[in-house]
């Protein structure tokens, strides 16, 4: 070991989307002196959508990500329904679009378990890389390979059959929907819906037993406490993927802020900037940047909800908050409980929703006094996700702010990498591949899409840096993209 | 049964080459045509009963204005991120199902990726076509491999 401060570079951050970097500071004793996740890619695109038409906005806006375009859909048309006069959406429209988003979570939250997941979590984080890939899972545990690809399709396919694409979808439009759901198509969906829930069972005891098995590991493992953030429902606090009001609470669980409305979310919270990255850093404006930071997702849902309302979920939502040390759960490997929690969820909703005659009904939109500025949050399957927009007279548009899940959890992140830096790496004199992957477990287990936090050009290479205080590079990874 | 997947962004400028193709193709007969954004798991399943599957994408820094090739399963293209390779889709359909169609790598060459835009460049356009000739001739005179790599 080098008596001279280095710094480490995992780069980019794997299993994720979009590209990351990941620089750790040891100083002359080898004790992490610093950690931090860069987002090195810049996309512009609140720039980029001024100047389009407002109707334009729910379809354009998906293309910040191939990942989970329906949330950017879903939040940019909730805006553009402000905006148009529309406070409350015709029954067949809100339960279209509902329908869509539950597609949409639980196909996203399927992907990232079985096939990002499932590497570190089935071999184990220190498990040589030749090994932890989804191709090593597939040869072990065809069928669970299998179901997932299954699983994702039903998702895949409530999208298109609710947006008219798997892809950027073209359905929820301002003030409603473009079509109802036929009734051979419901039909087709209700043949299966009871095996994904099914499935969607044995995925959630998966991801329990593991937690509860690995007790040690997952408590010791970046489990820090933190405020979150979510919607709830209104009425009664409830989980709502869809729409409600923000609730913000505090490491034990008390009230920051509680149903506000989510068109004030820029009276509560502020974006920081910091030179070292092109991702912001929102904070609570009372509280302030150093200790006003916050996490969204699957784990801070379920730590700000007050209940699920669907039976299957909520009774796990209980086992799992039944586990937490103190009040609320902290350690970010109960993110994939939590997730598999949401599939559960959706898919149970899915199955209400496709019982509704509401679904077949031909008012698909509503239409009233145009306004000059909208609003539209929803909880994306990684966490909250606001999209706010102003128009002009034209009807092009003058302002976007986007917030997305991943910028929610920045600060949460490159806290979980410097805790898992220090706990892995400090004071060790050689730096090994499986240390450096445990960093990468814990950037994992947010499921950020880098992607859509910035705003890529050019595409990075994967490679791990150790740098001496002066920038010589003393070693060096590379990974395939 | 021919499958062809056509995929990229078409929200970045050439990037949408794949897409483009695979509007242009959906009239042939015979060929089930898929238009995507990426590449991913769900791709294995769709490529599985495929006798043979074309994947067209776009090609960053080639001389000729398209590539077609065959390609072949592959475990190390490893699954990074949702976002999968031909060779990876191919390797997963194989550990799946067992096995994998023939598969073929059309490779349109574009010239402007780094913008947030819609629409091909007057070039991309003009490899788009020559692309799509050449692909109708090969469907209508083989639907079945050729050898080698093939340049226009």
């Amino acid at each position: 070991m080098t008596d001279a401060p280095r710094t480490i570079e995992i780069s980019p951050v794997t299993r994720v989307e979009g590209h990351g970097k990941v620089t750790i500071h040891l100083d002359k004793d080898g004790q992490v002196d610093e950690a931090r996740l860069h987002i090195v890619e810049f996309r512009g695109f609140e720039r980029f959508i001024q100047g389009r038409l407002l109707w334009e906005v729910p379809v354009i806006v998906q293309r910040l990500c191939g990942i989970c375009p329906v949330s950017h859909h879903l939040a940019a048309a909730k805006a553009m329904d402000v905006i148009c006069g529309v406070d409350e959406l015709p029954p067949t429209a809100e339960k279209m679009r509902r329908l869509m988003h539950y597609g949409q979570v639980m196909q996203s939250h399927v992907l990232h378990f079985f096939h990002l997941a499932a590497p570190d979590l089935l071999f184990g984080f220190d498990a040589p890389a030749a090994q932890r890939n989804i191709f090593e899972v597939l040869r072990q545990k065809p069928e669970l390979g299998r179901r997932a690809i299954l699983m994702r399709k039903f998702g895949q396919d409530i999208i298109e059959a609710t947006a008219g694409k798997k892809i950027h979808g073209t359905a929820a439009i301002p003030g409603g929907i473009n079509h109802n759901l036929p009734l051979d198509t419901r039909d087709a969906f209700l043949k299966t819906v009871a095996e994904m829930r099914d499935w969607a069972q044995d995925a959630l005891a998966l991801a329990r037993d593991y937690t509860l098995s690995h007790t040690e590991l997952v408590g010791g493992f970046a489990n820090f406490p933190s405020k979150y953030l979510s919607l709830v429902r209104e009425a009664d606090g409830a989980l709502d993927l869809y729409h409600g009001n923000l609730r913000m609470i505090d490491a034990e669980g008390a009230a920051i802020f509680d149903q506000l409305p989510y068109d004030q979310y820029h009276a509560k919270l502020t974006e920081d900037v910091r030179a070292w990255s092109y991702m912001k850093f929102p904070f609570i404006t009372d509280i302030g940047p150093d200790d006003g930071w916050y996490r969204v997702g699957p784990l801070a849902r379920m730590n700000t909800v007050s209940l699920i309302d669907t039976p299957l979920a909520n009774a796990a939502r209980d086992e799992l908050m039944a586990t937490a040390e103190g009040a609320k759960m902290h350690p970010i490997l109960a993110n994939h409980w939590a997730r598999m929690i949401e599939v559960v969820h959706c898919v149970e909703k899915i199955d209400e929703l496709l019982h509704d005659p509401d679904l077949q009904g031909t008012d698909l939109k509503a239409t009233g006094d145009r306004r000059e500025e909208g609003i539209g949050v929803i909880e994306a399957p990684r966490g909250n996700l606001i999209h706010h927009y102003r128009v002009d007279e034209n009807d092009q548009v003058t302002f976007c702010n986007l917030i997305v899940s991943t910028t929610h959890n920045n600060e949460g992140m490159n806290r979980a990498v410097k805790d898992v830096a220090v706990a892995q790496i400090s004071g060790q004199p050689e730096i090994t591949e499986g240390m450096l992957n445990q960093v990468e477990v814990a950037i994992r287990a947010y499921d950020p899409c880098l992607s859509c936090a910035t705003h890529a050009l050019g595409q990075m290479p994967l490679e791990v840096e150790l740098l001496d205080a002066e920038g010589q590079t003393l070693d060096e990874r590379a990974r395939a993209t | 049964m021919i499958r062809l997947i056509g995929y990229g962004n078409p929200g970045r400028g050439d990037d949408g080459l794949g897409p483009a193709l695979a509007a242009r193709m959906a009239d042939v007969p015979h060929v089930l045509v898929t238009s995507d954004y990426q590449l991913t798991v769900d791709h294995a399943l769709l490529i599985a009963e495929a006798d043979q599957v074309i994947f067209a994408d776009a090609l960053l820094r080639s001389d000729a204005p398209f590539e077609f090739g065959p390609v072949t399963p592959s475990t190390s293209h490893d699954v990074t991120s949702h976002s999968l390779s031909p060779q990876a889709v191919l390797a997963l359909c194989t550990t799946l199902y067992g096995r994998a169609p023939l598969a073929f790598v059309l490779g349109i060459t574009g010239q402007e990726f780094g913008e947030v835009k819609e629409g091909l460049c007057p070039q991309a356009r003009t490899n788009l076509s020559l692309a799509e000739a050449f692909l109708r001739d090969w469907l209508a005179q083989t639907g079945s491999p050729v050898g080698g790599l093939a340049h226009a």
